[in-house]
């Protein structure tokens, strides 16, 4: 009764490493920290949004696995922009920026919280960011898990496009916290695209290992 | 006042994380938002955060923000005059 | 031939009371759950939000005689799951067949300000952990869904719901909402100057920002239809959409907010005109607000009646869509509509219809719309049985 539907691109940036579509893209294992790493990425790939220096690093991270994905991938050609979902989860929600804005009140002394960092205190921002960057406009939810959870994502976005809710989506898994740092997002489609990976449960734990 | 500037505008990219940014980009009278530097509403309440950590003066008003954030030279001119 | 879904129990923890029907009341007598609050390290400044008495949770809590040791936040979710059990007694917790869905924003962020984490796990912090102490308490096998998205998480977790109990995996499922009021909230709203110094005035001239609030609501969600009663009402739509404007200021023309709108009626196969009213997000900031007006009017919907809750239980954040749907569905229940509390004179470019006083009137059909943080919208529509 379900139509199949395709993961017809991915991306993943996780140990110093940028994935796209099964090729190592970029790779420096060098760089001090998982944030620098980040940048790294952004500034080899001469990517021009100066807004990327105001996130924070969950957005940063979301932001440049996003930009990745889509470069070559331009489904936001193919489809109306109120067409394309983006479902993202995480297990540390923004415990990171949390963490810093908790800081900037903690000391009476020298209490100035910050709206530039409060306003990331939300894990959906990052979805946010995506569809500004791409004038994106349909469906888009944040579920927090322990860890990926393939079963559930697949079958969640399979319903979005099979009940006609979506006609493509971005989803994925974005989480940053204390240096540790996993970026996957990948699209789904109705029509095979440049990977034609069915987009079940079993693919996706393959794909995301 | 150009010290007070020069200053500020290290400031200013510091707190705004304006990375790609140098002091010398920064026109002393240039509008700060809009063109120019494209800082937004976020950007707004953040000086007023900077004006208040950096220079003791409360902004309790966000909308006199307009006037205040002008340029590089108005902010100045608010420091100069409103410091304690 | 989809199943339709429908709501057989609820229940709004606030500051108005800890049953729905206590709530309804005070909503109904436009009695609002802000005041000025001091000294519960909220604020450095008396703030005015809308705080659940702490000896009153505890109480209550005390009732249910569990030793276990939870959080502010998890007992107010397992107060407002339990009273919702104890109205369905035929959905069983512990059954594979029923799914608890939470939705918060922040979670356990109280913890993050307190020594030690206040004694709990340093995984307490996560939502996922909030959501297996949840379902741990109430025997259910299954792992909890999290939604986290801002201030539409309440109506978007209720969407999903919907959407799950379609396709069959699940009989019943439990949507709970919360959030609570912690000096990390306050003072980030206030380094947005988007507080008000007095109880919040939604879409009115004067309106100058937001009043913060806590609360919790839970509602029971199910696709079986031998427990659906005259007076269960129907879930017949909802959509989510997202402006792709900013990412804290709301889109000038409401068109994200329009698009949630125009998908929820298309799903629940009515027009604008078969609305007989709405539940607004009216945070009472200048830019919300109006923003609303241009959705609404852009959605032909300007002249249904419409209020917002926010000035009697605050912005409950992950609760807000869920404790404001509660109350549409007792309007539509008991054909009541109920007034904006401290709404004098209409402040917005477009003139929608708001409620100033509450009053009586046929009900059938009710949308209720929410907008958050990141550009989100959503919509959901509420129908008698």
């Amino acid at each position: 009764m379900s139509a199949t539907n395709y993961i017809s691109a991915f991306c993943r940036i996780s140990s110093g490493k940028v994935n796209v579509n099964h090729s190592i893209m970029f790779a420096d294992e060098n760089e001090e920290s998982s944030a620098a790493f980040i940048k790294s990425v952004y500034k080899h790939y001469q990517i021009n949004y100066p807004k990327f220096y105001k996130m924070d690093k969950l957005c940063q991270l979301a932001f440049v696995t996003s930009e990745l994905l889509l470069k070559d991938n331009k489904i936001t050609e193919k489809y109306s922009k109120e067409d394309i979902a983006i479902v993202v989860s995480n297990s540390n929600s923004s415990l990171e920026i949390d963490t810093e804005h908790q800081k900037t009140i903690s000391d009476k002394e020298n209490y100035f919280p910050s709206p530039a960092n409060f306003v990331y205190t939300l894990p959906n921002i990052l979805i946010g960011e995506i569809a500004i960057r791409n004038l994106i406009k349909g469906e888009n939810t944040f579920f927090i898990f322990d860890k990926f959870d393939a079963q559930f994502t697949a079958d969640y976005v399979n319903s979005l496009l099979n009940s006609g809710k979506a006609e493509s989506c971005i989803a994925g898994w974005v989480d940053y916290y204390e240096g540790s740092y996993d970026g996957f997002l990948y699209t789904v489609e109705k029509t095979p695209g440049v990977l034609g990976i069915e987009h079940t449960t079993e693919q996706l734990n393959n794909l995301y290992k | 006042m150009e010290e007070l500037i020069n200053k500020l505008k290290g400031e200013i990219i510091e707190q705004l994380n304006l990375e790609d940014v140098k002091k010398e980009d920064i026109d002393n009278d240039a509008p700060l938002f809009g063109e120019g530097l494209g800082l937004d509403s976020i950007d707004a309440l953040e000086l007023i955060v900077l004006l208040e950590k950096n220079y003791g003066i409360k902004v309790a008003n966000p909308a006199d923000g307009k006037k205040i954030f002008q340029s590089i030279r108005t902010m100045a001119q608010y420091i100069q005059d409103n410091k304690k | 031939m989809k199943s339709e879904i429908f709501i057989i129990a609820d229940n709004i923890i606030s500051p108005l009371g800890f049953t729905s029907e206590e709530n309804f009341q005070h909503l109904k007598k436009m009695e609002t759950g802000i005041k000025s609050v001091s000294g519960r390290s909220l604020s450095a400044e008396p703030v005015c939000a809308a705080v659940i008495n702490d000896d009153k949770i505890t109480s209550e809590f005390d009732k249910l005689n569990i030793k276990d040791q939870y959080t502010r936040l998890e007992k107010l979710f397992i107060l407002s799951i339990a009273d919702t059990l104890k109205q369905a007694p035929a959905v069983k917790a512990n059954s594979s067949k029923t799914l608890i869905i939470l939705s918060s924003t922040k979670g356990n962020i109280d913890l993050l300000g307190s020594a030690n984490n206040n004694g709990f796990d340093k995984k307490r912090l996560t939502l996922w952990e909030t959501g297996n102490v949840i379902t741990k308490h109430f025997g259910n096998p299954n792992k909890a869904l999290i939604v986290s998205n801002a201030c539409i998480s309440g109506v978007l977790a209720m969407i999903i719901g919907k959407r799950l109990l379609e396709q069959g995996v699940y009989e019943n499922i439990i949507v709970s909402g919360g959030d609570i009021l912690t000096h990390f909230v306050v003072s980030g709203f206030q380094s947005f100057k988007a507080v008000s110094n007095e109880v919040c005035k939604p879409y009115d001239a004067s309106r100058d920002g937001i009043s913060l609030g806590e609360a919790c609501g839970t509602v029971i969600l199910t696709n079986n239809s031998a427990l659906r009663s005259p007076d269960s009402i129907l879930i017949k739509g909802g959509a989510s959409s997202n402006d792709a404007n900013h990412i804290s200021g709301p889109s000038r023309t409401g068109d994200g907010l329009s698009l949630a709108i125009e998908k929820t009626l298309h799903e629940a196969n009515l027009k604008p005109s078969e609305i007989d009213f709405i539940s607004g997000h009216g945070t009472a900031t200048p830019y919300n607000d109006e923003m609303e007006s241009q959705a609404l009017t852009a959605s032909e919907l300007q002249n249904v009646p419409m209020n917002s809750l926010k000035s009697y239980f605050g912005h409950t954040l992950g609760a807000a869509g869920i404790i404001e749907s509660i109350a549409g569905i007792h309007s539509i229940k008991n054909n009541t509509l109920i007034g904006t509390y401290n709404f004098k004179e209409l402040g917005v470019t477009k003139p929608i219809n708001i409620i100033k006083e509450t009053k009586t009137q046929k009900l059938n059909n009710c949308l209720k719309t929410a907008a958050g943080f990141g550009g989100c919208n959503a919509a959901i529509l509420f129908s008698k049985n």
